[in-house]
């Protein structure tokens, strides 16, 4: 009995805790989905860290509105970030979830989020079936589409004359969204086309049949961990020279502090880099680093920031009103604030429409970087978009 | 087995306050409470069918997950092909479940204790693999259901608090059906199968098969926990059945205290409550739920069932 | 899949198996001298890679890196010992995976508090980082070899330890017989602390030398532990001659089997579906290794006699 009765204790307490302080009523609330255990907590981080710069910058105040976070770990496990983000929705009653970074977790809370009322803004993970044929009314992606930084290189590669090519990414299924974006455009012979397991440490297999295919360049999409792995592994092996190295997500801010020299002179394709030359980008790069003991901030914060700033916007639309969902859906369609990156609209499948460099891995005083070396693309639509019924 | 009313006070009381929760949620978050105890129920499901196997047949399987994965998989693709018919999907699910189980019940009760360990943990990885690499039902990054399973066309699980009394009719059945086969002459015979397998042989029982009925058994309940956990969450993913998921469900089990089967149910409830109500104190959660585990381990032998019992000595006796 | 790139493979398979007998060997020494399921065996390996990257740091000189973190490691090891270890030897088996698991997720998140959650790497020392050429186009880092070579000079000294020492006789007395060893008046205790701190540096040493080829990071001894587990129970626990053998199976498996799986399903089955479930099944050779090995030597391929 005395079982029973705390268990209701319990129950009681929970959801004496659910209801929430009475105070924050007026308060803005968004709710985060992040990964912030395991070795993918690094980016999780940068996304968190990004959003509340963003919230810090304008005050504490987004729209007006004191803002209230909910930031929520989602473990990288589908199912305990549909338990979290259901929390978020129907415990914590927040108006916008900003998250997740992985493809796989944006998958599994799409459903919950959306049909509970709130909107979805992804800093990260832009899969093709929601920039296509299951676009989202309720979704707004500050990002990019999965395939578009991939094309980048594409692109790049069969215009700079490279031949033979050696692609490269993990087994899943963001991993062959890559290699075809790539081969979209990249119109020279593939070497071979390999894919690793997710979340492969070691590629002495993989760089021995590098060396041995005789490709004048490769390109991997092999994000975290896996990136600082393969990026020293193929230094160590000496092809650096031989080989002209082109990735996504396998250089950037969040794995070159592990990278350092290693990665010199790599190419990227990417929406961003730290040394963007707009006024906005060097203010935020300046007070990321303040905050962050002098950390420069990658794509995932930048982006986290942005997604901050498309709330403010949409709210200052609205007067700071939620309510009328319909309006602010519309509010947040224009999107009315200035990027970071500048030029920005969204397409028709709430995906934005955005230049593309190309980037290279520089030196920055005693810290590593990339820096825009090159425009690919000029207010670049994903391809998806065609099959979105939205208007 | 004497089973006399303080032994039974404690399982009735787990299902009262399983059964009235819904009513104390109403007042408060309710889709999130019924979807975290809907949750709590169905891992107690899975890890009633592992604490049968451990507790009372001594076989520790490392590759539960795997059957939890299946029952998970038989209803996404089922769905993903327009089929979500519970009359259908369901034996189906049962079916591919106990099949895995024979066969692979069949290579792995050759071996005996760590070797059976890793030996299930084996076939959980293969599972996990073959489910990674399914591309048409989303490889890695999983599927999501396009709605819960409907019963003769109705779709009554569209409602969360139906869906939250049909799991715990299926836990409370799982529950009911584990003890009476506990207590039942295969139980005996399984049971002596984990004390003395040298002396059940002996006296001429053929202990392999009756560990494999034992084995399908449990795969089958596994799999149904996989199949309520498909519609709960509507999404699949081959980390169900990743071999961390087999280590969470034996923490489970030996947190409520092994060999109980409501103790198991304890467990799952214990461990999921804590891992939500930790991580919304501390991301560092696990700083502080690390050295609990050690804690229960060194000073609460018999598990969180086990101390509370030694508490409860303690008290009476002074 | 020309000659050299087969010889290339075979190294490379060799380096990984190497690794993991590092590991595995302290594994199956607690498991077969003291029943003891460590889990937490693989975040010692952790715990090396990130103590020589920070003693690197502080002193910029690899070999007092190496010597400064095995040294930290073991007396972090004896330290869990002497707290939480030696209180769990005579408990069950499942009571000592889940203390294990504990301290798993105590220090894997311990070391993000402490270190960050970003990845850190160690350099490779000046003269160690070249590489040498097999054929023509066909470059070796020699880190590797160093690797190999160091990993089976650890080995040799194992071998001649455990056959030609005192403590080395009680090891393998222990495997097999330890009431016995006991009952004669031997310090089991003592004889357990000398095992277990041997094995903790064995899988630092380990962690170190992987440092500068992996990124260091929260979790990285999660899945390799796993990995430790299959090579023991492959090889028969308590057996080390099985763990270097299983460890070396499994290291060439692995790696052959990554490499070549799908030129070898291309034979059989289109390019494209080959390409996608070739890592599928070359992730699950080594699991089907294990199974078939199981089912026709329950006990693996080395059984410790009277267990």
């Amino acid at each position: 009995m005395v079982k029973l009765l705390s268990s209701v204790a319990v129950m009681a307490l929970m959801i004496g805790s659910a209801q929430g302080p009475a105070f924050a009523q007026e308060k803005l609330k968004i709710g985060v989905v992040t990964t912030l255990s395991g070795p993918a907590a690094v980016l999780g981080q940068q996304l968190r860290n990004g959003l509340q710069l963003a919230i810090k910058d304008n005050g504490g105040k987004l729209g007006g509105r004191e803002v209230e976070l909910f930031v929520q770990d989602d473990e990288l496990k589908p199912d305990v970030a549909v338990s979290k983000a259901k929390a978020l929705i129907d415990r914590d009653k927040v108006d916008f979830v900003v998250g997740p970074i992985f493809s796989n977790i944006l998958v599994a809370i799409m459903k919950p989020v959306t049909e509970g009322g709130a909107f979805l803004i992804s800093p990260n993970a832009g899969t093709s079936n929601f920039a296509g044929k299951d676009c989202n009314p309720h979704f707004f992606v500050t990002s990019y589409q999965n395939d578009q930084n991939h094309e980048v290189m594409g692109k790049y590669a069969q215009d700079s004359g490279v031949k033979k090519a050696f692609i490269m990414a993990p087994n899943y299924p963001a991993g062959k969204d890559s290699l075809a974006g790539f081969k979209r455009f990249f119109k020279g012979e593939v070497a071979d086309e390999v894919y690793v397991p997710l979340g492969q440490l070691d590629y002495s297999a993989e760089l021995s049949r590098i060396a041995a295919s005789g490709a004048d360049a490769i390109f991997v999409f092999l994000p975290g961990g896996m990136g600082v792995n393969f990026v020293k592994q193929f230094r160590q092996a000496g092809l650096a020279d031989k080989v002209k190295f082109l990735s996504a997500f396998t250089v950037d801010e969040s794995t070159l502090p592990a990278q350092k020299e290693a990665a010199l002179g790599f190419f990227g394709g990417a929406n961003w880099a730290p040394d963007l030359n707009t006024p906005q980008n060097k203010k935020f790069v300046e007070s990321y680093k303040k905050e962050h003991g002098g950390a420069i901030p990658a794509t995932y914060a930048f982006q986290a920031y942005d997604a901050g700033l498309l709330i403010d916007g949409a709210l200052k639309a609205t007067g700071g009103k939620t309510d009328n969902k319909d309006a602010l859906r519309a509010a947040l369609e224009k999107a009315p604030f200035t990027s970071l990156r500048g030029n920005f609209k969204f397409g028709t499948n709430h995906y934005p429409v955005q230049d593309f460099y190309q980037v290279k891995v520089v030196q920055v005083g005693d810290k590593f970087a990339t820096s825009i070396d090159k425009k690919v693309f000029t207010d670049y639509t994903d391809p998806h978009a065609k099959d979105c019924k939205m208007k | 087995m004497s089973l006399n009313r303080r032994t039974e006070a404690l399982p009735i009381a787990i299902f009262l306050v399983l059964a009235l929760a819904p009513v104390a949620a109403s007042f408060g978050a309710e889709t999130y409470l019924l979807g975290l105890f809907t949750r709590v129920m169905i891992y107690g499901i899975a890890a009633l069918a592992l604490d049968f196997l451990c507790g009372y047949g001594g076989l520790v399987s490392f590759g539960h997950a795997a059957f939890v994965g299946i029952g998970a998989y038989t209803a996404a693709i089922f769905g993903a092909h327009g089929v979500s018919e519970i009359a259908i999907t369901l034996p189906v699910a049962l079916i591919v479940s106990a099949l895995f189980a024979y066969l692979t019940g069949t290579v792995c009760l050759r071996t005996k204790s760590v070797y059976f360990i890793m030996i299930t943990l084996a076939f959980g990885q293969m599972i996990y693999f073959v489910a990674g690499s399914l591309s048409p039902y989303g490889g890695d990054d999983g599927l999501t259901l396009p709605l819960r399973s409907t019963l003769f066309g109705f779709p009554i699980l569209e409602n969360d608090r139906a869906l939250y009394y049909a799991v715990l009719a299926f836990l409370l059945g799982s529950y009911l059906l584990l003890r009476a086969i506990v207590a039942s002459r295969f139980g005996r015979v399984f049971r002596g199968s984990k004390e003395n397998p040298t002396r059940m042989a002996t006296i001429g029982f053929d202990v392999f098969r009756y560990q494999r009925v034992a084995y399908v058994i449990a795969g089958c309940i596994g799999g149904l926990a996989g199949f309520l956990l498909a519609n709960a969450t509507e999404f699949v993913s081959p980390s169900y059945m990743s071999w961390q998921r087999s280590g969470e469900l034996i923490i489970m089990v030996l947190f409520g205290g092994i060999g109980t089967l409501h103790g198991a149910i304890v467990g799952a409830a214990a461990f999921l409550l804590l891992e939500d109500m930790l991580g919304g104190v501390t991301e560092n959660w696990k700083l502080i739920f690390g050295p609990m585990l050690v804690l229960i381990v060194l000073f609460a032998r018999g598990g969180l069932l086990g101390l509370a019992s030694s508490i409860k000595e303690r008290l009476s006796r002074g | 899949m020309s000659f050299t790139l087969l010889i290339v493979q075979t190294l490379n398979g060799l380096q990984f198996g190497v690794l993991l007998f590092l590991i595995a060997a302290g594994l199956t020494l607690v498991f077969g001298v003291m029943d003891f399921i460590n889990l937490a065996h693989g975040v010692q390996y952790m715990l090396g890679a990130y103590l020589a990257v920070m003693f690197y740091a502080l002193t910029g000189n690899f070999l007092i890196a190496l010597v400064a973190a095995l040294g930290a490691a073991l007396l972090f090891g004896l330290l869990l010992e002497f707290t939480v270890f030696r209180h769990l030897y005579d408990r069950d088996h499942l009571e000592q995976v889940i203390a294990t698991f504990g301290i798993i997720l105590f220090l894997n998140q311990g070391v993000k508090v402490v270190w960050g959650a970003a990845p850190l790497s160690l350099p490779i020392p000046e003269i160690l980082s070249g590489t040498v050429v097999l054929s023509p186009g066909i470059l070796y880092p020699v880190w590797r070899l160093m690797i190999i070579g160091s990993g089976l000079a650890v080995a040799l000294i194992l071998y001649l330890l455990v056959s030609r020492t005192r403590v080395g006789m009680l090891v393998r007395a222990g495997a097999t017989h330890a009431p016995i060893v006991s009952a004669l008046g031997v310090d089991i205790r003592r004889l357990f602390m000398i095992v277990f701190g041997f094995g903790t540096m064995l899988a630092a040493f380990a962690g170190v030398m992987i440092a500068p080829i992996l990124s260091v990071e929260p979790g990285m001894g999660d899945s390799v532990l796993i990995l430790a587990f299959v090579v023991i129970v492959i090889g028969g626990i308590g057996s080390m001659r099985g763990a270097f053998i299983a460890a070396l199976l499994i290291g060439l498996v692995d790696t052959l089997g990554r490499s070549f799986a799908i030129d070898i399903l291309r034979l059989v089955m289109p390019p494209s579906p080959a390409r996608t479930v070739g890592p599928a099944i070359a992730s699950m050779l080594i699991y089907v290794l294990m199974a078939l090995v199981l089912y026709f030597r329950p006990a693996g391929l080395f059984p410790a006699k009277g267990r």
